[in-house]
């Protein structure tokens, strides 16, 4: 008998295909209707607290109000048996992100349930916490892999990754773009569409880029690109046609071009923010050149100490003789004062 | 037959070596514990990863607390918060914080505080070490924050504290000869890890540990991902590394904890090996101690005569077993032990930091427990070997 009533049973369920969590209309019949009203704005908000999905509330022994809701992110509230807000609980919890349940004990000690940290959190009647369980798995895994193949074609009006951007003296627009195509793209004042130089694919060649990482424009309307992983900087004039090579100041990843009467071209050979081994050696300096890609001179090396140079990102030359120097690695800013030469080098 | 069982119980034992087979007859060492730190109202611990005290007795404890975010950029998931670090002063007063939003604050791990009274932070996941002067300022940073990165997939049905803890560990790559690494060709790319990432350049995987030998040589323990010991000048320049990943002498799985004493020898807590490695300060290994159970945090007490305080932490998931904390001389002969896994004051929670600036008052950091406590130990005479 109790095999066939089971038989039924899950027949009855596979035959109706409910759903686990569908509502059913009660079989209860001909219940009394209980008069009863709604007490209208119970909880009083200070104006700056909403309450989200309220997920549990719970009173304690001397009838406080324990609210635990969704909002932007999860909150506990306490109001009292009039119904104003008293204060937040656990705020900024390592356990509240997405609420469930809150309960009150016989010692009024506050127990909250979050689904989103899978933690049960029990508060002392004062507010602060005494016992978790469970644990809240951890937030992030590791680097995210290097994708592989080639990217899809460049667009005209769709960056992948750009990296830097420069004006010349009409107001044209020129974008490198970037750790995923490798082009330079040229657009008017107006942003529309003028040309590029480059494509999605890197390549070694003149005209060809390996990550174009920085840029800078004359007063001429010339184009500098900091052709980083090709370790040179090729020169462009305004329609993009290749003027000249520098490749000899290593790995470009930040140009600059000061104004005034006698402009410089800086370049840094900055070093790899992984600070690979040996790389301080090789690498860390920045260069002080002429337009043309003669040499004046060079300052700085790898290293954490001030006035040396973890992998430098940005350097503003508004003043050639003060630049102001940003880097990746040891998050900081200097200020660099060059004493000015006179001397220039050959190449 | 009595003889004969309790020796077949022994071999046993021995041969499961699930728990600490060298628990047998360590004398227990008394104490007590409290728990000594006081919050605003508003500053909740989260998990307390590390606790170090400074020479004025200023306690800092770097804890998982807060909500990490993970934001969307776009071309890339961009991860901040999670982690906040606290100063108390020697009577548990909280005095401040330090390194508000900070870039590296992300999976807190470890804090360490040097001779100078220093602020050293390990953060796991930005694989960050950050050096914090006296006054709180960024001093040195170490490794570089991934720009991107990867959530975890959570199945529906997964014991998440163990999968969250222990985790797929990423595929190792081969070991590359330290001093053969390309010098400087940062290559464009789509935007993958920089050239040198990995064992030969400086950027860590999930480390857990730093310390420092008598000329200021830092030492960093790097990790869950690596399977090394990295060693930089006082000016942060590399020198070396070693290490590999397996279970030889010299090898490591999971790298946990590292310390150094007086003579400059290196202790490395080789936690899923369940042993500590002593290395000479150029990386020679000199002994093990194979006694301790799974180390998941040590610390050396300073002064004329050092101990070894060893956690043989219990697992996040389990209350059950472990949980205790070993003192021993620095030959590896264990003095005593003390403490047992829960959750009421003078149990432990998968202790991640010991610091043992004084010999008999503990400050023991808890990952289950979400709090430090101060432990005092009241050694009796008789109660040492």
């Amino acid at each position: 008998m109790k095999y066939l009533v089971g038989g039924c049973l899950v027949l009855a369920a596979l035959c109706l295909a409910v759903p686990a969590d569908a509502q059913t209309r009660a079989k209860a019949e001909n219940v009394a209707e209980i008069p009863f009203e709604s007490v209208p704005n119970f909880l009083k908000m200070p104006p700056d607290v909403y309450l989200g999905e309220s997920m549990g509330v719970a009173t304690n022994s001397k009838g406080h109000i324990f609210v635990y809701t969704r909002r932007d992110d999860t909150r506990l509230l306490e109001f009292d048996p009039g119904g104003n807000f008293v204060k937040e609980w656990g705020e900024g919890l390592y356990g509240f992100e997405f609420a469930h349940k809150v309960r009150v004990d016989k010692d009024d000690n506050v127990w909250a349930v979050d689904e989103g940290t899978n933690m049960v959190i029990k508060f002392n009647p004062a507010g602060r916490v005494v016992m978790v369980l469970g644990r809240r798995p951890e937030a992030v895994e590791g680097a995210v892999e290097t994708p592989q193949g080639d990217p899809p074609p460049a667009e005209r009006y769709l960056f992948a990754r750009p990296t830097d951007v420069a004006w010349d003296a009409q107001g044209n627009i020129f974008v490198p773009d970037g750790y995923i195509n490798h082009r330079v793209v040229k657009y008017d004042k107006n942003g529309r569409f003028v040309r590029q130089v480059g494509s999605h694919l890197r390549g070694t060649e003149p005209y060809q880029f390996n990550t174009p990482h920085s840029i800078a424009v004359d007063a001429q309307g010339n184009v500098y690109v900091a052709d980083r992983g090709n370790a040179r900087i090729q020169v462009f004039d305004n329609n993009l046609v290749l003027r000249a090579i520098y490749d000899n100041v290593g790995n470009p990843w930040e140009v600059c071009i000061s104004p005034g009467p006698h402009p410089y071209l800086f370049s840094s050979n900055s070093n790899p923010d992984a600070n690979p081994a040996a790389s301080w050696e090789t690498s860390g300096e920045i260069y002080k050149m002429e337009l043309d890609g003669r040499i004046v001179g060079k300052f700085g090396r790898a290293g954490k100490a001030v006035g040396q140079f973890q992998t430098v990102h940005g350097i503003d030359c508004r003043n050639p003789d003060e630049l102001v120097v940003s880097e990746i690695s040891a998050w900081r800013v200097q200020k660099i004062r060059l004493r000015p030469t006179n001397t220039t080098s050959s190449r | 037959m009595r003889r004969l069982l309790s020796i077949a119980l022994v071999t046993a034992a021995l041969a499961l070596s699930g728990t600490l087979s060298a628990q047998l007859n360590f004398a227990e060492i008394p104490y007590d514990a409290v728990e000594p730190l006081t919050l605003p109202a508003n500053i909740h611990m989260g998990e307390a990863a590390g606790v170090a005290t400074n020479s004025k007795g200023d306690v800092f404890v770097y804890t998982r607390t807060g909500t990490p975010v993970i934001t969307t950029a776009g071309s890339r998931n961009v991860s901040h918060g999670g982690s906040r670090l606290f100063q108390f002063d020697r009577t548990g007063k909280f005095v401040r914080e330090i390194g508000q939003g900070v870039y590296g604050f992300l999976q807190a791990q470890q804090v360490r505080v040097d001779r100078q009274d220093n602020v050293w932070v390990v953060d796991q996941l930005s694989t960050q070490v950050i050096k914090f002067d006296p006054n709180g300022r960024i001093q040195m940073i170490f490794s570089r924050k991934p720009e991107a990165m990867r959530v975890p997939n959570l199945p529906l049905a997964v014991p998440a504290d163990t999968y969250a803890l222990v985790g797929p560990r990423p595929p190792q790559p081969p070991a590359a000869p330290p001093a053969a690494a390309p010098a400087a060709a940062p290559a464009g790319g789509r935007g993958g890890p920089p050239p040198g990432a990995g064992a030969a350049g400086e950027n860590f995987n999930r480390p857990t540990d730093v310390a420092w030998d008598s000329t200021g040589n830092v030492y960093v323990a790097d990790g869950y991902g690596n399977s090394r010991i990295a060693k930089y000048d006082p000016n942060g320049k590399w020198i070396k590394n070693w290490g590999s990943t397996g279970t030889d002498t010299g090898q490591f799985r999971v790298v946990h904890g590292v310390q150094i004493d007086a003579a400059n020898n290196v202790y490395v807590a080789d936690r899923d090996n369940r042993r500590i490695q002593v290395f000479d300060a150029e990386g020679t290994f000199k002994t093990q101690f194979r006694n301790v159970g799974a180390p998941w945090a040590i610390c050396i007490t300073p002064g004329p005569r050092q101990f070894l305080y060893v956690s043989n932490s219990n697992p996040p998931n389990n209350l059950d077993y472990d949980g205790e904390i070993l003192k021993m001389t620095l030959d590896g002969t264990i003095v005593g032990k003390f403490g047992r896994a829960g959750k009421q004051l003078k149990e432990f929670g998968t202790v991640n930091a010991i610091d043992c600036r004084s010999e008999n008052e503990l400050y023991v950091g808890e990952l289950g427990n979400w709090r430090v406590q101060k432990i005092t130990l009241r050694p009796t005479t008789t109660a040492t070997r």
